[in-house]
């Protein structure tokens, strides 16, 4: 989707059947057939199915299981754990609600005291942990934001100090992102921090005027050179930093990074060739914007939207 | 407060752990996890009166005169004050530190940064304005944010 190609209706369908195959009977999907459901490949399951367009492949979604292996993730205090006995942290959180949402079953009842648990996350340098009392870190801090934006609780932590946490992680000299304080530039934060910038953006617009539509709160420009000149495997994929090797979790990161690099509120930026410009990405569900409520529409109504160019 | 809940037995879990920290950062001031435990050890031991503040922005002043390009003290010194309610103006010594780094010529950008939050808390706001230019002076990637930081200062000053 981000490189704009559509996957064919026959192969679309054998990925239906694929899913069909790890689909939980009690709800959520697996990581092959066998496995127990776990939050993570749920999410990983329903964002695929979101990213493709046939409404038989939609159809594969049992949701009232779903809806049930979301509530016995769900703990007293608002937590999510990964898996039947699994850990617990803030992912787990984030991919409720992103699967609840997009397949339009998510209920209040659903995220009770989830709101206050995620944000006893943030730490003293204003970025999030995995848990309560652990460091800020990129991926943790994606989650939890995304997590209280889809919740409508983003009165419940400090967002100025996450600016400037968030802001901080950019790097000087290489101009990608770090995960955490002091540590290593790596392309998959070009999304995981990159990210956070539309979010904010969001966010803190009704309390300042101050805010550029046409430009994020970093440095567009600097992400962009790290990713296109550093994160490029000489045969095809992204990577890490130079000298590691490619992989599909860096191609999809370094590739949803550039999106959110490229694409400004109400500006483009693109750096190299014109046809550098990838697709726009939903920043908090990380799917292209023509297909961000397509699916919950369809799933909801029965009908499906096109949507005219990109969504709001 | 938090100490009269804890047994010796509570204690004795943490016992060690700030003699842990040390160790670690004697190894490598950089290391931003340890700093980060610290955290953690105090907010589940003493908790954060304005005396345990006061011994730990102590703690970290000496770190911070070691090397203050490192942004891990800095941020644990300004997490712990803001984190826990107060202004930074509110710690003297934590403002003289930033100021006579200032005056000794020494430009850390997290020193400069504070030194810019400080003068904003003391309403200096044209003084404030004139520390995000210092830090414009050199472009790099934070320059959106220092324009939106100076952005956020007019909207005060026009109040």
């Amino acid at each position: 989707n981000l490189l704009g190609e559509r996957i064919p209706d026959n192969q679309q369908l054998k990925i239906r059947d694929f899913f069909s195959t790890v689909q939980c009977s009690t709800g959520g999907f697996c990581g092959n057939v066998g496995h127990l459901p776990h939050l993570a490949t749920t999410y990983a399951a329903v964002s695929a199915i979101a990213s493709l367009d046939l409404t038989e492949v939609y159809d594969v979604i049992d949701r009232p299981a779903l809806a049930s292996f979301l509530s016995t993730m769900h703990k007293p205090d608002g937590s999510f754990t990964m898996h039947h006995d699994g850990e617990l942290d803030v992912r787990g959180a984030y991919c409720a609600a992103v699967v609840s949402t997009l397949t339009g079953i998510k209920t209040d009842e659903m995220f009770e005291n989830t709101g206050r648990w995620v944000a006893s996350c943030q730490t003293y340098e204003g970025g999030f942990g995995s848990r309560p009392g652990t460091e800020a870190h990129g991926g943790y801090t994606f989650c939890a934001l995304a997590t209280l934006i889809l919740l409508n609780k983003t009165h419940l932590i400090d967002k100025d100090r996450l600016l400037d946490w968030a802001v901080h992680r950019q790097m000087v000299f290489e101009g990608g992102f770090q995960g955490r304080t002091n540590k290593l530039v790596d392309g998959c934060y070009s999304f995981w921090q990159g990210g956070l910038f539309p979010l904010l953006h969001h966010i803190l617009s009704t309390d300042h005027s101050g805010l550029s539509s046409k430009t994020w709160l970093f440095s567009q420009v600097s992400l962009q050179d790290y990713i296109l000149f550093c994160c490029q495997y000489p045969s095809g994929g992204l990577v890490d930093k130079p000298g590691k090797s490619r992989d599909y979790y860096h191609t999809c990161y370094c590739l949803s990074g550039l999106s959110i690099s490229q694409h400004s509120f109400s500006d483009q930026v693109v750096r190299g060739d014109p046809n550098n410009l990838v697709e726009p990405t939903h920043p908090v569900f990380n799917i292209v914007l023509s297909k961000a409520d397509r699916m919950a529409k369809y799933l909801v109504t029965g009908k499906v939207v096109e949507e005219v160019g990109s969504g709001g | 407060g938090i100490n009269a809940e804890y047994g010796v037995s509570q204690y004795k879990l943490w016992e060690g752990e700030l003699d842990f920290v040390e160790k670690l950062l004697q190894e490598d001031l950089r290391n931003n996890s340890a700093w980060n435990h610290r955290y953690f050890v105090v907010t589940n031991t003493t908790g954060w009166d304005k005396e345990v503040i006061e011994r730990e922005l102590e703690y970290t002043r000496a770190y911070i005169n070691k090397a203050p390009n490192n942004e891990s003290p800095w941020n644990y010194a300004t997490g712990m004050i803001k984190g826990n309610g107060h202004s930074l103006v509110d710690f003297k010594s934590f403002v003289e530190l930033c100021e006579d780094l200032y005056s000794r010529q020494i430009r850390s950008p997290f020193g400069l940064k504070v030194l810019a939050e400080i003068r904003e808390e003391r309403e200096d706001y044209a003084k404030a304005i004139d520390i995000y230019m210092v830090l414009k002076e050199t472009p790099t990637v934070r320059d959106r944010y220092w324009d939106y930081k100076v952005q956020c200062i007019r909207e005060l000053m026009s109040c």
